[in-house]
């Protein structure tokens, strides 16, 4: 196959050149700048791109598939379709599965079934400690060799500090990095948004951006003690930023990521109690906002993840207080990270990178480039579609989106997993 | 002007000429109150849902009356005796009782919002009889009812809301609902119970109260939850007490006719002492009668709102 005439954009390798990608059993074979340096043979697929954008499959570090335990939720088969049409080669999916994903037949089954009936790669991310309890630490060992990438408790904070610092340690024999759900939850509990004046005016109790913060404080500080890979699930305040900043010039070994929702949205969303609003953490204000692109404009922010987390109307039409955290995110995310390009956030390597190479560099992964004789993991983007969101049309069961009827532009054409089409589907 | 509102949720949202209207309403109705036969057909053959999902007497009560003096027909359902402990949602029941076609849902929820999302989906008028921490405006407007009435105006007035401002939906409404009418608002209470941002609501926040009661033309004095104290929000209730609570000693500062309000229930000895509750300033009592009035006029005005105009 040859995608012909494309912005071929490979943020790893820094290049951004019109050109021919040609792809064989499965592999990325070469990318070429003149197309007579392609030999055609008659049966060659040829594609014309031309006007579209050639990138490394986009890799979402952070999504909850649900599957096992929560199936009318989202299955392995139906949230890594909505991957692909996102424009996404691979997801890391988080452990707070029924049963948690604690144990190597767990990791096991969830790899499994992603080679049966998934769309795109999938890699495990297992737990932290035992049934997310925080008390146990699980088998990492095990657990790295049956297929996990990552460990995290994502959904709950390690409460421990203890706990905490003997998972950055034991994480180090595996090469494991363990991404932390950053709240202390003795200033969160009880909150069902960001505590600022909107909190105030709608009565509802918040959540301190402090309470992200000092988590993220205490986590750098355990990374820095114990010389573990750590990395921050979800950012989404100022404080996180410049400590994580400071962390960073400090030279401590720790990563982050942040999801378009907080860099989108603002807690003004919550005024009219519309649960599809309701997340963790929660959405901050709008110099919280901006915080997050200057994080991601300078680097301190690595990745973007969606934190996809589809819930069905069971735990979201309800009332407020009551109703689940999550939102949806794989099938949005694209027109919106390519917003920040359009936005001067950033050039579009540079935040290319956050959803190809970098979070495949923290999860160790063979992902994120087009770097001949690696695999065709290829996104085709058109990055002038003019789209409105609809997620009545969406492949992801969760209809918890809360970009619903925005106008936005950008789209995937076409997404290469192992050098097959898995979008558009057949 | 008509008013053309289909829900009552908050006093955020209400236009000055519509607080208005609702209380020269309750103002000309409140004479049926005091007649001997306390009955008017104007809203015959309407049906009222009372839906209490939180305790309350004062409120539901009141609602009832109003509701009952103007001839609607009314019904009550209450956490106990609702398909709640069958494990039917909320919106389920809300759902089904629309089914039944009535007119009016008075709704009082633990929830912030609630109130909001029935009147979403339901064409029946919607009256927000408090909501979590959010908006309890019928409150407000029987608080400004009362202080109208006692001062003849609104406008130029201070008045200073005492305690537990961070969960209360009563000064929250009447926040919105005084700046409106041109009133100077002052909320006072320890820091703790204060909400995060005040200074940025159209309101004067001071941490102390001595310093606060001189300027005051009524000081609304809230209910102090005694659960605060094992929350850690605050050392002791005497200590409470001490600081912020309304007693004889510290109203001799106020203004000689200043007025005290409470919109119960009262914790006499806590936020408020008993002498001052019973006193010469206090109008505690007309504050339950407003209350009948205003939400007699708040049905009126739903029921029978103009929809000409919409």
């Amino acid at each position: 196959m040859i995608l012909r005439g494309g912005r071929i954009l490979d943020p790893q390798r820094r290049i951004d050149r019109v050109g021919d990608v040609v792809i064989r059993d499965g592999h990325i074979h070469a990318v070429a700048w003149d197309p007579k340096d392609i030999a055609l043979s008659p049966q060659t697929r040829v594609i014309d791109v031309s006007g579209k954008w050639v990138v490394p499959a986009w890799v979402d570090m952070h999504v909850h598939l649900r599957e096992p335990g929560e199936e009318y939720k989202e299955t392995i088969a139906t949230g890594t379709a909505a991957a692909v049409a996102g424009g996404f080669g691979a997801v890391a999916c988080m452990p707070n599965t029924h049963p948690v994903n604690d144990c190597a037949a767990v990791t096991e089954f969830i790899r499994r079934r992603a080679q049966e009936q998934g769309f795109c790669r999938v890699y495990p991310v297992a737990a932290i400690s035992k049934g997310l309890k925080g008390q146990e630490l699980s088998e990492f060992g095990e657990l790295r060799e049956a297929g996990a990438v990552a460990v995290s408790d994502d959904g709950r904070p390690v409460t421990n500090a203890a706990l905490m610092r003997r998972a950055l340690e034991y994480a180090r024999a595996f090469d494991l990095v363990v991404i932390s759900h950053a709240e202390e939850e003795s200033l969160s509990r009880g909150g069902h948004m960001h505590e600022g004046l909107v909190s105030t005016r709608l009565g509802l109790q918040g959540i301190p951006a402090a309470a992200e913060a000092a988590m993220i404080a205490r986590d750098v500080l355990l990374a820095e003690l114990t010389g573990g890979r750590l990395h921050i699930a979800h950012v989404s305040t100022e404080a996180s930023v410049w400590i994580l900043r400071e962390a960073k010039r400090r030279g401590i070994a720790v990563t982050c990521e942040t999801a378009p929702h907080y860099f989108t949205l603002t807690d003004e969303c919550v005024e009219g109690f519309d649960t599809v609003f309701k997340v963790n953490p929660p959405l901050r204000t709008r110099r919280d906002v901006e915080a997050i692109k200057e994080g991601l404009a300078d680097g301190t922010i690595d990745a973007i993840a969606t934190d996809h987390a589809p819930h069905s109307v069971l735990e979201k039409d309800t009332e407020f207080q009551d109703a689940a955290n999550g939102m949806i995110g794989l099938e949005s995310a694209l027109p919106l990270v390519l917003g920040l390009i359009r936005e001067g956030v950033g050039n579009p390597l540079d935040i290319l990178a956050k959803v190809t190479c970098n979070p495949a560099r923290i999860l160790g992964i063979p992902m994120g480039s087009l770097e001949p004789g690696s695999p065709a993991h290829v996104t085709v983007i058109d990055p002038e579609a003019e789209v409105v969101i609809d997620p009545e049309g969406f492949q992801s069961k969760g209809r918890n989106c809360p970009f619903r009827g925005w106008s936005v532009r950008g789209r995937a054409v076409l997404t290469l997993v192992d050098g097959l089409v898995r979008y558009p589907f057949h | 002007m008509g008013f053309t509102r289909k829900d009552l949720l908050g006093m955020r949202d209400l236009e000055v000429h519509e607080i208005e209207t609702i209380l020269d309403t309750a103002q000309s109705l409140k004479e049926i109150n005091t007649r001997s036969i306390k009955k008017v057909p104007t809203l015959r053959g309407k049906t009222v849902v009372h839906l209490f999902y939180e305790p309350s007497t004062r409120t539901r009560t009141s609602f009832d009356i109003a509701a009952k003096r103007l001839s609607a027909d009314t019904y009550s359902i209450a956490t106990t005796t609702s398909s709640m402990v069958k494990g039917e949602t909320f919106l389920d029941t809300i759902k089904n009782l629309e089914a039944m076609r009535p007119d009016v849902f008075i709704i009082r929820h633990s929830a912030s919002g609630t109130p909001h999302r029935v009147a979403q989906r339901t064409t029946a008028s919607v009256i927000n009889a408090g909501d979590g921490m959010h908006e309890h405006p019928s409150q407000a407007l029987l608080d400004m009812l009362t202080i109208r009435e006692h001062k003849g105006r609104l406008e130029g007035l201070t008045v200073l809301i005492v305690g537990d401002i961070a969960h209360s939906r009563v000064a929250r409404s009447n926040i919105w609902g005084l700046t409106k009418m041109g009133a100077r608002v002052v909320v006072c209470g320890p820091p703790t119970l204060m909400p995060s941002h005040m200074d940025q609501l159209p309101v004067t926040v001071s941490l102390q109260l001595e310093p606060v009661i001189p300027s005051a033309d009524v000081i609304m004095v809230l209910r102090l939850q005694k659960e605060r104290q094992g929350q850690g929000l605050l050392p002791s209730l005497r200590e409470y007490a001490a600081y912020y609570g309304i007693d004889r000693k510290k109203l001799a500062q106020a203004k000689p006719d200043v007025l005290i309000m409470h919109p119960g229930p009262m914790n006499r000895g806590v936020e408020i002492s008993p002498d001052v509750a019973d006193g010469p300033h206090s109008v505690i009592l007309d504050q339950v009668t407003n209350g009948v009035a205003v939400r007699m006029a708040l049905l009126y005005l739903l029921v029978q709102r103009d929809e000409s105009a919409l």
